[in-house]
Protein backbone atom coordinates (compact mmCIF):
# COMPACT_ATOMS: atom_id res chain seq x y z
CA UNK A 1 0.00 0.00 0.00
CA UNK A 2 2.54 2.54 -1.04
CA UNK A 3 -0.02 4.82 -2.69
CA UNK A 4 -2.31 5.85 0.14
CA UNK A 5 -4.76 8.74 -0.40
CA UNK A 6 -5.41 8.93 3.34
CA UNK A 7 -3.10 7.90 6.11
CA UNK A 8 -3.59 7.91 9.87
CA UNK A 9 -0.49 7.54 11.98
CA UNK A 10 -0.75 6.86 15.73
CA UNK A 11 -3.93 8.89 16.03
CA UNK A 12 -5.34 9.23 19.54
CA UNK A 13 -8.48 11.12 20.48
CA UNK A 14 -9.34 11.78 24.10
CA UNK A 15 -12.35 13.61 25.48
CA UNK A 16 -11.28 14.53 29.00
CA UNK A 17 -10.30 11.22 30.55
CA UNK A 18 -12.10 9.12 27.96
CA UNK A 19 -9.92 7.68 25.21
CA UNK A 20 -12.15 7.16 22.18
CA UNK A 21 -9.42 6.39 19.65
CA UNK A 22 -6.25 4.79 20.92
CA UNK A 23 -3.10 4.97 18.81
CA UNK A 24 -4.74 3.97 15.54
CA UNK A 25 -2.76 3.80 12.29
CA UNK A 26 -4.03 2.69 8.90
CA UNK A 27 -3.91 3.62 5.26
CA UNK A 28 -6.65 4.02 2.69
CA UNK A 29 -5.34 2.91 -0.71
CA UNK A 30 -6.06 5.28 -3.59
CA UNK A 31 -8.91 4.17 -5.82
CA UNK A 32 -9.95 1.38 -3.43
CA UNK A 33 -13.04 0.73 -1.37
CA UNK A 34 -12.12 0.53 2.30
CA UNK A 35 -14.55 -0.40 5.06
CA UNK A 36 -14.15 0.90 8.61
CA UNK A 37 -16.07 -1.46 10.84
CA UNK A 38 -16.48 -2.40 14.48
CA UNK A 39 -19.09 -2.70 17.19
CA UNK A 40 -21.03 0.36 18.32
CA UNK A 41 -18.85 2.79 20.21
CA UNK A 42 -15.65 1.53 18.60
CA UNK A 43 -14.70 5.04 17.44
CA UNK A 44 -15.56 4.85 13.75
CA UNK A 45 -17.52 8.09 13.53
CA UNK A 46 -14.94 9.81 15.71
CA UNK A 47 -12.29 8.87 13.14
CA UNK A 48 -14.49 10.42 10.44
CA UNK A 49 -14.81 13.55 12.55
CA UNK A 50 -11.05 13.73 13.03
CA UNK A 51 -10.38 13.19 9.32
CA UNK A 52 -12.96 15.78 8.24
CA UNK A 53 -11.77 18.25 10.87
CA UNK A 54 -14.83 18.41 13.13
CA UNK A 55 -12.51 17.28 15.94
CA UNK A 56 -8.82 17.90 16.28
CA UNK A 57 -7.03 14.73 17.35
CA UNK A 58 -5.26 14.72 20.71
CA UNK A 59 -2.22 13.09 19.20
CA UNK A 60 -0.97 11.65 15.93
CA UNK A 61 -0.87 12.62 12.27
CA UNK A 62 -3.48 12.59 9.52
CA UNK A 63 -2.16 12.81 5.95
CA UNK A 64 -4.13 13.41 2.79
CA UNK A 65 -2.19 12.75 -0.41
CA UNK A 66 0.92 12.57 1.75
CA UNK A 67 0.47 16.04 3.29
CA UNK A 68 -0.29 16.56 6.97
CA UNK A 69 -3.74 18.19 7.27
CA UNK A 70 -4.19 18.53 11.05
CA UNK A 71 -3.74 22.31 10.89
CA UNK A 72 -6.19 22.75 8.01
CA UNK A 73 -9.55 24.06 9.27
CA UNK A 74 -12.56 21.83 8.60
CA UNK A 75 -14.01 24.35 6.15
CA UNK A 76 -10.97 24.12 3.87
CA UNK A 77 -10.58 20.35 3.84
CA UNK A 78 -13.26 19.81 1.22
CA UNK A 79 -11.13 21.88 -1.15
CA UNK A 80 -8.36 19.33 -0.71
CA UNK A 81 -10.57 16.72 -2.37
CA UNK A 82 -12.35 15.08 0.56
CA UNK A 83 -16.12 15.04 1.12
CA UNK A 84 -18.30 13.11 3.53
CA UNK A 85 -21.82 12.01 4.35
CA UNK A 86 -23.30 11.66 7.82
CA UNK A 87 -24.63 8.84 9.96
CA UNK A 88 -28.01 10.53 10.34
CA UNK A 89 -29.05 12.25 7.15
CA UNK A 90 -27.97 15.85 7.36
CA UNK A 91 -29.44 17.36 4.25
CA UNK A 92 -30.94 20.83 4.56
CA UNK A 93 -34.63 19.92 5.00
CA UNK A 94 -36.07 23.15 3.60
CA UNK A 95 -33.93 23.26 0.50
CA UNK A 96 -34.85 21.47 -2.69
CA UNK A 97 -32.88 18.46 -3.89
CA UNK A 98 -30.99 20.43 -6.49
CA UNK A 99 -30.20 23.21 -3.99
CA UNK A 100 -28.75 20.64 -1.61
CA UNK A 101 -26.57 19.31 -4.41
CA UNK A 102 -25.50 22.84 -5.33
CA UNK A 103 -24.40 23.25 -1.72
CA UNK A 104 -21.88 20.50 -2.42
CA UNK A 105 -20.38 22.64 -5.20
CA UNK A 106 -19.53 25.41 -2.72
CA UNK A 107 -15.90 24.32 -2.40
CA UNK A 108 -15.42 24.75 -6.14
CA UNK A 109 -16.56 28.38 -6.23
CA UNK A 110 -14.03 31.13 -6.80
CA UNK A 111 -14.47 34.62 -5.46
CA UNK A 112 -17.35 36.97 -4.81
CA UNK A 113 -18.85 36.85 -8.31
CA UNK A 114 -19.77 33.17 -7.87
CA UNK A 115 -21.52 34.07 -4.62
CA UNK A 116 -23.69 36.88 -6.02
CA UNK A 117 -24.79 35.33 -9.32
CA UNK A 118 -28.35 33.96 -9.22
CA UNK A 119 -28.36 30.16 -9.26
CA UNK A 120 -31.61 29.57 -11.13
CA UNK A 121 -30.85 28.27 -14.63
CA UNK A 122 -27.12 28.81 -14.03
CA UNK A 123 -24.41 26.44 -15.19
CA UNK A 124 -24.10 25.34 -11.55
CA UNK A 125 -27.73 24.28 -11.52
CA UNK A 126 -27.49 22.50 -14.88
CA UNK A 127 -24.43 20.63 -13.62
CA UNK A 128 -26.22 19.60 -10.40
CA UNK A 129 -29.23 18.38 -12.38
CA UNK A 130 -26.96 16.44 -14.71
CA UNK A 131 -25.25 14.79 -11.74
CA UNK A 132 -28.63 13.83 -10.24
CA UNK A 133 -29.61 12.49 -13.63
CA UNK A 134 -26.45 10.36 -13.89
CA UNK A 135 -27.11 8.98 -10.43
CA UNK A 136 -30.68 8.03 -11.32
CA UNK A 137 -32.33 10.74 -9.21
CA UNK A 138 -33.66 12.83 -12.07
CA UNK A 139 -37.28 12.67 -10.84
CA UNK A 140 -36.74 14.86 -7.84
CA UNK A 141 -34.61 18.01 -8.47
CA UNK A 142 -37.21 20.67 -7.58
CA UNK A 143 -38.70 18.91 -4.57
CA UNK A 144 -38.13 19.92 -1.00
CA UNK A 145 -35.97 17.29 0.69
CA UNK A 146 -38.15 16.90 3.81
CA UNK A 147 -40.93 15.33 1.74
CA UNK A 148 -38.83 12.54 0.15
CA UNK A 149 -38.43 8.90 1.25
CA UNK A 150 -35.53 7.94 3.49
CA UNK A 151 -33.67 5.82 0.94
CA UNK A 152 -33.76 8.61 -1.63
CA UNK A 153 -32.51 11.15 0.90
CA UNK A 154 -29.59 8.86 1.77
CA UNK A 155 -28.56 8.82 -1.89
CA UNK A 156 -29.00 12.58 -2.28
CA UNK A 157 -26.60 13.09 0.59
CA UNK A 158 -23.99 11.06 -1.29
CA UNK A 159 -24.67 13.03 -4.48
CA UNK A 160 -24.24 16.29 -2.54
CA UNK A 161 -20.80 15.11 -1.44
CA UNK A 162 -20.01 14.07 -5.03
CA UNK A 163 -20.87 17.57 -6.27
CA UNK A 164 -17.63 18.72 -4.64
CA UNK A 165 -15.81 16.34 -7.03
CA UNK A 166 -13.91 14.66 -4.23
CA UNK A 167 -11.07 12.19 -4.70
CA UNK A 168 -11.93 10.64 -1.35
CA UNK A 169 -15.49 10.06 -0.20
CA UNK A 170 -16.21 9.26 3.46
CA UNK A 171 -19.58 7.57 3.94
CA UNK A 172 -20.93 7.11 7.46
CA UNK A 173 -23.35 4.17 7.52
CA UNK A 174 -24.84 4.71 4.06
CA UNK A 175 -27.08 1.61 4.38
CA UNK A 176 -28.42 2.27 7.88
CA UNK A 177 -32.21 2.07 7.86
CA UNK A 178 -32.43 0.75 4.30
CA UNK A 179 -34.28 -2.43 3.38
CA UNK A 180 -32.44 -5.24 1.48
CA UNK A 181 -33.49 -4.13 -1.99
CA UNK A 182 -32.58 -0.50 -1.23
CA UNK A 183 -29.22 -1.73 0.09
CA UNK A 184 -28.54 -3.72 -3.08
CA UNK A 185 -29.45 -0.65 -5.09
CA UNK A 186 -27.11 1.48 -2.95
CA UNK A 187 -24.28 -1.00 -3.50
CA UNK A 188 -24.57 -0.63 -7.29
CA UNK A 189 -24.79 3.13 -6.85
CA UNK A 190 -21.56 3.19 -4.79
CA UNK A 191 -19.81 0.81 -7.20
CA UNK A 192 -20.66 3.30 -9.94
CA UNK A 193 -19.05 6.09 -7.93
CA UNK A 194 -15.98 3.94 -7.31
CA UNK A 195 -15.76 3.27 -11.06
CA UNK A 196 -15.41 7.03 -11.57
CA UNK A 197 -12.13 6.82 -9.72
CA UNK A 198 -13.35 8.06 -6.34
CA UNK A 199 -11.77 6.37 -3.32
CA UNK A 200 -14.36 5.19 -0.80
CA UNK A 201 -13.98 4.92 2.96
CA UNK A 202 -17.17 3.45 4.36
CA UNK A 203 -18.34 3.01 7.94
CA UNK A 204 -20.96 0.29 7.79
CA UNK A 205 -22.65 -2.29 10.00
CA UNK A 206 -24.27 -4.27 7.20
CA UNK A 207 -21.62 -6.97 6.70
CA UNK A 208 -23.30 -8.18 3.52
CA UNK A 209 -22.77 -4.74 2.00
CA UNK A 210 -19.23 -4.52 3.35
CA UNK A 211 -18.27 -7.88 1.80
CA UNK A 212 -19.83 -7.15 -1.57
CA UNK A 213 -18.66 -3.54 -1.80
CA UNK A 214 -15.30 -3.23 -0.09
CA UNK A 215 -11.97 -4.86 -0.90
CA UNK A 216 -10.18 -3.69 2.24
CA UNK A 217 -11.37 -3.57 5.83
CA UNK A 218 -10.11 -1.93 9.01
CA UNK A 219 -11.75 -3.18 12.21
CA UNK A 220 -11.86 -1.13 15.39
CA UNK A 221 -12.84 -2.22 18.87
CA UNK A 222 -12.90 0.10 21.90
CA UNK A 223 -10.89 2.66 19.97
CA UNK A 224 -8.08 0.30 18.92
CA UNK A 225 -7.40 -1.29 15.57
CA UNK A 226 -7.79 -5.06 15.70
CA UNK A 227 -7.75 -5.95 12.01
CA UNK A 228 -6.41 -4.40 8.81
CA UNK A 229 -6.55 -6.43 5.62
CA UNK A 230 -8.65 -7.90 2.84
CA UNK A 231 -12.42 -7.99 3.49
CA UNK A 232 -12.56 -11.62 2.45
CA UNK A 233 -10.61 -12.78 5.50
CA UNK A 234 -12.12 -10.53 8.12
CA UNK A 235 -14.41 -13.29 9.43
CA UNK A 236 -11.53 -15.65 10.03
CA UNK A 237 -9.79 -13.31 12.40
CA UNK A 238 -10.13 -14.51 16.01
CA UNK A 239 -9.87 -11.00 17.48
CA UNK A 240 -12.68 -9.74 15.24
CA UNK A 241 -14.90 -12.68 16.20
CA UNK A 242 -14.23 -12.06 19.85
CA UNK A 243 -15.03 -8.37 19.50
CA UNK A 244 -18.37 -9.05 17.88
CA UNK A 245 -19.48 -12.22 19.66
CA UNK A 246 -17.53 -12.24 22.90
CA UNK A 247 -14.93 -14.77 24.06
CA UNK A 248 -15.83 -18.43 23.65
CA UNK A 249 -17.67 -17.88 20.40
CA UNK A 250 -14.43 -17.36 18.58
CA UNK A 251 -14.20 -21.07 17.75
CA UNK A 252 -17.49 -21.34 15.90
CA UNK A 253 -17.46 -19.41 12.66
CA UNK A 254 -20.58 -17.28 12.34
CA UNK A 255 -22.35 -16.43 9.13
CA UNK A 256 -23.09 -12.83 8.28
CA UNK A 257 -22.03 -11.19 11.51
CA UNK A 258 -23.86 -7.91 11.85
CA UNK A 259 -22.49 -5.54 14.41
CA UNK A 260 -25.88 -4.15 15.37
CA UNK A 261 -27.28 -7.59 16.07
CA UNK A 262 -24.24 -8.75 18.00
CA UNK B 1 -55.68 59.51 -1.52
CA UNK B 2 -56.86 60.40 1.94
CA UNK B 3 -54.33 61.19 4.62
CA UNK B 4 -55.42 58.14 6.56
CA UNK B 5 -54.68 55.68 3.76
CA UNK B 6 -51.49 57.48 2.79
CA UNK B 7 -50.32 57.09 6.39
CA UNK B 8 -51.24 53.37 6.43
CA UNK B 9 -49.43 52.81 3.13
CA UNK B 10 -46.31 54.60 4.37
CA UNK B 11 -46.18 52.62 7.59
CA UNK B 12 -46.84 49.37 5.71
CA UNK B 13 -43.98 50.09 3.31
CA UNK B 14 -41.66 51.06 6.17
CA UNK B 15 -42.60 47.91 8.08
CA UNK B 16 -41.83 45.74 5.04
CA UNK B 17 -38.37 47.30 4.69
CA UNK B 18 -37.85 46.92 8.45
CA UNK B 19 -39.03 43.30 8.40
CA UNK B 20 -36.58 42.45 5.60
CA UNK B 21 -33.79 43.89 7.73
CA UNK B 22 -34.57 41.42 10.50
CA UNK B 23 -35.39 38.63 8.03
CA UNK B 24 -31.83 38.56 6.67
CA UNK B 25 -30.37 37.77 10.07
CA UNK B 26 -33.18 35.37 11.06
CA UNK B 27 -32.90 33.50 7.74
CA UNK B 28 -29.21 32.94 8.57
CA UNK B 29 -30.20 31.44 11.92
CA UNK B 30 -29.78 34.46 14.20
CA UNK B 31 -32.74 35.79 16.11
CA UNK B 32 -32.40 39.55 16.17
CA UNK B 33 -34.29 41.38 18.88
CA UNK B 34 -32.42 44.62 18.30
CA UNK B 35 -34.52 45.88 15.42
CA UNK B 36 -35.64 49.07 17.15
CA UNK B 37 -32.00 49.94 17.87
CA UNK B 38 -31.00 49.78 14.21
CA UNK B 39 -34.12 51.62 13.13
CA UNK B 40 -33.42 54.32 15.72
CA UNK B 41 -29.85 54.73 14.41
CA UNK B 42 -31.23 55.22 10.89
CA UNK B 43 -34.02 57.56 11.97
CA UNK B 44 -31.74 59.77 14.04
CA UNK B 45 -29.01 59.79 11.38
CA UNK B 46 -31.55 61.09 8.86
CA UNK B 47 -33.04 63.56 11.34
CA UNK B 48 -29.64 64.90 12.40
CA UNK B 49 -28.32 65.34 8.86
CA UNK B 50 -31.58 66.89 7.68
CA UNK B 51 -32.12 69.23 10.65
CA UNK B 52 -28.48 70.07 11.37
CA UNK B 53 -26.99 70.27 7.88
CA UNK B 54 -30.00 70.72 5.62
CA UNK B 55 -28.93 67.79 3.42
CA UNK B 56 -31.42 66.62 0.79
CA UNK B 57 -33.67 63.65 1.51
CA UNK B 58 -31.95 61.14 -0.78
CA UNK B 59 -28.65 61.82 1.00
CA UNK B 60 -30.08 61.56 4.52
CA UNK B 61 -31.94 58.33 3.71
CA UNK B 62 -28.85 56.78 2.12
CA UNK B 63 -26.88 57.89 5.17
CA UNK B 64 -29.42 56.28 7.50
CA UNK B 65 -28.87 52.89 5.83
CA UNK B 66 -25.08 53.36 5.80
CA UNK B 67 -24.91 54.38 9.47
CA UNK B 68 -26.96 51.42 10.67
CA UNK B 69 -25.10 49.06 8.33
CA UNK B 70 -21.69 50.14 9.64
CA UNK B 71 -22.80 49.91 13.26
CA UNK B 72 -24.32 46.51 12.46
CA UNK B 73 -21.04 45.27 10.98
CA UNK B 74 -19.05 46.50 13.98
CA UNK B 75 -21.55 45.02 16.43
CA UNK B 76 -21.79 41.73 14.52
CA UNK B 77 -18.39 40.48 15.65
CA UNK B 78 -19.01 40.51 19.41
CA UNK B 79 -22.77 39.89 19.17
CA UNK B 80 -22.60 36.89 16.85
CA UNK B 81 -20.25 35.09 19.20
CA UNK B 82 -23.28 34.42 21.36
CA UNK B 83 -25.86 31.75 20.61
CA UNK B 84 -29.55 31.12 21.01
CA UNK B 85 -31.21 32.98 23.84
CA UNK B 86 -27.94 34.81 24.62
CA UNK B 87 -27.86 36.19 21.09
CA UNK B 88 -31.45 37.39 21.54
CA UNK B 89 -30.46 39.10 24.79
CA UNK B 90 -27.32 40.61 23.26
CA UNK B 91 -29.23 42.16 20.35
CA UNK B 92 -31.90 43.34 22.77
CA UNK B 93 -29.24 44.93 24.97
CA UNK B 94 -27.77 46.65 21.91
CA UNK B 95 -31.14 48.31 21.22
CA UNK B 96 -31.31 49.45 24.86
CA UNK B 97 -27.80 50.95 24.59
CA UNK B 98 -28.85 52.89 21.49
CA UNK B 99 -32.06 54.12 23.15
CA UNK B 100 -30.22 55.11 26.33
CA UNK B 101 -27.50 56.95 24.43
CA UNK B 102 -29.98 58.95 22.36
CA UNK B 103 -32.10 59.71 25.41
CA UNK B 104 -29.05 61.25 27.07
CA UNK B 105 -27.78 63.11 24.03
CA UNK B 106 -28.56 66.81 23.85
CA UNK B 107 -27.45 67.00 20.23
CA UNK B 108 -30.14 64.48 19.33
CA UNK B 109 -32.84 66.20 21.36
CA UNK B 110 -32.84 63.78 24.28
CA UNK B 111 -36.32 62.86 25.48
CA UNK B 112 -38.02 65.63 23.50
CA UNK B 113 -36.99 64.24 20.11
CA UNK B 114 -36.18 66.04 16.89
CA UNK B 115 -38.25 67.46 14.10
CA UNK B 116 -37.30 66.48 10.56
CA UNK B 117 -37.66 69.29 8.00
CA UNK B 118 -38.17 67.45 4.70
CA UNK B 119 -41.45 65.55 4.43
CA UNK B 120 -41.79 62.58 2.05
CA UNK B 121 -45.17 61.37 0.86
CA UNK B 122 -46.20 57.71 0.73
CA UNK B 123 -44.72 57.18 -2.76
CA UNK B 124 -41.13 57.22 -1.49
CA UNK B 125 -41.50 54.46 1.14
CA UNK B 126 -43.56 52.37 -1.30
CA UNK B 127 -40.90 52.59 -4.00
CA UNK B 128 -38.24 51.83 -1.39
CA UNK B 129 -40.21 48.80 -0.18
CA UNK B 130 -40.53 47.47 -3.73
CA UNK B 131 -36.81 47.95 -4.42
CA UNK B 132 -35.83 46.33 -1.11
CA UNK B 133 -38.15 43.39 -1.77
CA UNK B 134 -36.61 42.87 -5.21
CA UNK B 135 -33.14 43.12 -3.69
CA UNK B 136 -33.87 40.50 -1.03
CA UNK B 137 -35.47 38.14 -3.58
CA UNK B 138 -32.35 38.55 -5.71
CA UNK B 139 -30.03 38.01 -2.75
CA UNK B 140 -31.83 34.83 -1.68
CA UNK B 141 -31.58 33.43 -5.22
CA UNK B 142 -27.78 33.67 -5.26
CA UNK B 143 -25.26 31.22 -3.86
CA UNK B 144 -24.85 33.61 -0.95
CA UNK B 145 -28.57 33.20 -0.23
CA UNK B 146 -28.13 29.44 -0.44
CA UNK B 147 -25.26 29.68 2.03
CA UNK B 148 -27.46 31.76 4.38
CA UNK B 149 -30.20 29.14 4.37
CA UNK B 150 -27.66 26.35 4.79
CA UNK B 151 -26.09 28.07 7.82
CA UNK B 152 -29.59 28.45 9.24
CA UNK B 153 -30.28 24.72 8.86
CA UNK B 154 -26.98 23.10 9.90
CA UNK B 155 -23.78 24.95 10.78
CA UNK B 156 -21.52 21.89 11.02
CA UNK B 157 -22.49 20.61 7.59
CA UNK B 158 -22.28 24.10 6.05
CA UNK B 159 -18.76 24.43 7.43
CA UNK B 160 -17.72 21.05 6.02
CA UNK B 161 -19.18 22.08 2.63
CA UNK B 162 -16.70 24.96 2.64
CA UNK B 163 -19.03 27.80 3.66
CA UNK B 164 -17.53 30.43 5.95
CA UNK B 165 -20.14 30.55 8.73
CA UNK B 166 -18.74 33.72 10.24
CA UNK B 167 -18.57 35.70 6.99
CA UNK B 168 -22.07 34.60 5.99
CA UNK B 169 -23.53 35.60 9.35
CA UNK B 170 -21.73 38.93 9.60
CA UNK B 171 -22.60 39.99 6.04
CA UNK B 172 -26.27 38.99 6.38
CA UNK B 173 -26.53 40.69 9.77
CA UNK B 174 -24.93 43.91 8.47
CA UNK B 175 -27.07 44.14 5.34
CA UNK B 176 -30.07 43.50 7.57
CA UNK B 177 -28.98 46.29 9.93
CA UNK B 178 -28.65 48.64 6.93
CA UNK B 179 -32.20 47.82 5.83
CA UNK B 180 -33.53 48.41 9.35
CA UNK B 181 -31.68 51.74 9.31
CA UNK B 182 -33.20 52.56 5.93
CA UNK B 183 -36.63 51.89 7.42
CA UNK B 184 -35.69 54.38 10.18
CA UNK B 185 -34.68 57.03 7.66
CA UNK B 186 -37.96 56.58 5.79
CA UNK B 187 -39.83 56.78 9.07
CA UNK B 188 -38.14 60.04 10.09
CA UNK B 189 -39.06 61.79 6.85
CA UNK B 190 -42.55 60.28 6.63
CA UNK B 191 -43.59 61.40 10.10
CA UNK B 192 -41.46 64.58 10.25
CA UNK B 193 -40.55 63.86 13.86
CA UNK B 194 -38.45 61.32 15.74
CA UNK B 195 -38.59 60.56 19.44
CA UNK B 196 -36.71 57.72 21.02
CA UNK B 197 -39.75 56.39 22.93
CA UNK B 198 -41.13 55.11 19.62
CA UNK B 199 -38.12 52.85 19.11
CA UNK B 200 -38.83 50.69 22.14
CA UNK B 201 -38.62 46.99 22.96
CA UNK B 202 -42.17 46.40 21.75
CA UNK B 203 -41.16 47.57 18.26
CA UNK B 204 -38.28 45.06 18.21
CA UNK B 205 -40.66 42.32 19.28
CA UNK B 206 -43.24 43.26 16.66
CA UNK B 207 -40.80 43.26 13.77
CA UNK B 208 -39.44 39.89 14.85
CA UNK B 209 -43.05 38.65 14.97
CA UNK B 210 -43.66 39.89 11.40
CA UNK B 211 -40.73 37.79 10.28
CA UNK B 212 -41.34 34.66 12.36
CA UNK B 213 -45.09 34.53 11.76
CA UNK B 214 -44.75 35.49 8.12
CA UNK B 215 -42.29 32.62 7.68
CA UNK B 216 -38.52 32.60 7.28
CA UNK B 217 -38.18 29.94 4.59
CA UNK B 218 -38.93 32.23 1.67
CA UNK B 219 -38.62 36.00 1.09
CA UNK B 220 -42.43 36.15 0.82
CA UNK B 221 -42.72 35.70 4.57
CA UNK B 222 -41.75 39.23 5.71
CA UNK B 223 -44.11 40.90 3.21
CA UNK B 224 -47.02 38.73 4.33
CA UNK B 225 -46.12 39.07 8.02
CA UNK B 226 -45.65 42.85 7.87
CA UNK B 227 -48.86 43.29 5.84
CA UNK B 228 -50.83 41.04 8.18
CA UNK B 229 -49.74 42.78 11.36
CA UNK B 230 -49.90 46.31 9.95
CA UNK B 231 -53.30 45.96 8.35
CA UNK B 232 -54.94 43.73 10.97
CA UNK B 233 -55.09 46.41 13.69
CA UNK B 234 -56.61 48.79 11.12
CA UNK B 235 -59.13 46.17 10.04
CA UNK B 236 -59.95 45.54 13.68
CA UNK B 237 -60.51 49.22 14.14
CA UNK B 238 -63.21 49.00 11.47
CA UNK B 239 -64.73 45.74 12.66
CA UNK B 240 -64.56 46.26 16.41
CA UNK B 241 -68.08 47.66 16.69
CA UNK B 242 -69.37 44.57 14.87
CA UNK B 243 -67.35 42.26 17.13
CA UNK B 244 -68.84 44.06 20.09
CA UNK B 245 -72.30 43.37 18.71
CA UNK B 246 -71.47 39.64 18.43
CA UNK B 247 -70.17 39.58 22.00
CA UNK B 248 -73.36 41.22 23.18
CA UNK B 249 -75.37 38.62 21.28
CA UNK B 250 -73.34 35.68 22.58
CA UNK B 251 -73.04 36.54 26.22
CA UNK B 252 -75.96 38.86 26.59
CA UNK B 253 -73.73 41.57 27.89
CA UNK B 254 -75.65 44.75 27.63
CA UNK B 255 -73.52 47.05 29.69
CA UNK B 256 -70.52 48.99 28.57
CA UNK B 257 -67.88 46.41 27.49
CA UNK B 258 -65.51 49.09 26.42
CA UNK B 259 -65.20 51.62 23.71
CA UNK B 260 -63.54 50.20 20.58
CA UNK B 261 -60.16 51.46 21.63
CA UNK B 262 -56.52 50.46 21.22
CA UNK B 263 -56.40 48.01 24.13
CA UNK B 264 -59.11 45.75 22.68
CA UNK B 265 -57.40 45.60 19.32
CA UNK B 266 -54.24 44.33 20.95
CA UNK B 267 -56.12 41.68 22.90
CA UNK B 268 -57.39 40.27 19.62
CA UNK B 269 -53.99 40.71 17.95
CA UNK B 270 -52.35 38.77 20.78
CA UNK B 271 -54.91 35.98 20.57
CA UNK B 272 -54.44 35.72 16.80
CA UNK B 273 -50.67 35.59 17.24
CA UNK B 274 -50.94 32.63 19.61
CA UNK B 275 -53.40 30.94 17.27
CA UNK B 276 -51.05 31.34 14.30
CA UNK B 277 -48.09 29.98 16.23
CA UNK B 278 -50.14 26.93 17.14
CA UNK B 279 -51.51 26.32 13.65
CA UNK B 280 -48.54 27.33 11.51
CA UNK B 281 -45.39 27.19 13.62
CA UNK B 282 -43.16 27.57 10.56
CA UNK B 283 -44.90 30.78 9.52
CA UNK B 284 -47.74 31.73 7.21
CA UNK B 285 -45.71 31.22 4.04
CA UNK B 286 -43.63 28.03 3.86
CA UNK B 287 -41.37 26.64 1.20
CA UNK B 288 -43.65 23.68 0.51
CA UNK B 289 -46.57 26.05 0.06
CA UNK B 290 -44.72 28.08 -2.59
CA UNK B 291 -43.52 24.83 -4.15
CA UNK B 292 -47.09 23.51 -4.40
CA UNK B 293 -48.33 26.74 -5.94
CA UNK B 294 -45.60 26.85 -8.58
CA UNK B 295 -45.91 23.14 -9.36
CA UNK B 296 -49.62 23.52 -9.96
CA UNK B 297 -48.96 26.44 -12.24
CA UNK B 298 -46.01 24.99 -14.13
CA UNK B 299 -44.96 21.44 -14.77
CA UNK B 300 -46.68 18.58 -13.00
CA UNK B 301 -44.79 16.01 -11.00
CA UNK B 302 -43.58 12.96 -12.91
CA UNK B 303 -45.32 10.64 -10.41
CA UNK B 304 -48.70 12.29 -10.83
CA UNK B 305 -48.28 12.11 -14.59
CA UNK B 306 -47.61 8.41 -14.36
CA UNK B 307 -50.59 7.74 -12.14
CA UNK B 308 -52.94 9.93 -14.16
Amino acid sequence: MSDAILELENVTMRFGGLTVINDVSFQVPRGGRTALIGPNGAGKTTIFNVVSGVYRQTDGVVRLNGAEISAVPSRRRIRLGMARSFQNIRLMPHLSVVENVMLGQQARTRGVLDMITPLARSSWQREAERLLDEMGLDSYPGEVVATLPYGIRKKIEVVRALAARPKLLLLDEPAAGLNPSETANLRDFLMGISARGVTLLVVEHDMGLVRSLCDHAVVLNFGSKIYDGPTAQVHDDPQVLEAYLGPGHAASKPHGVAGDAA
Amino acid sequence: MSGYWAGILSILAINIVFAYGIYLSVATGQLNLGGAGFQAVGAYAAAYLSEGFGLPVYVTIAASAAAAGIIGAVMAFPILRTRGVYLVLATFAFAEVVAGSILNSETLGGPTGMSVPDFIDWQVPVVAAILVSLFVFYLMSTRFGLAMRAVHDDETVSDLMGISIRATQVIAFSIGAALAGLAGGLYAHSFSFVEIQVFNALLSIYVLLYVLLGGTQTPWGPIVGAAFFTLLPEALRAFLPAIKEILVGLFGVTGDISNPDESWRFVILGALTILMMAIRPEGLVTRTMIERLTLRRGRTRPETEASA
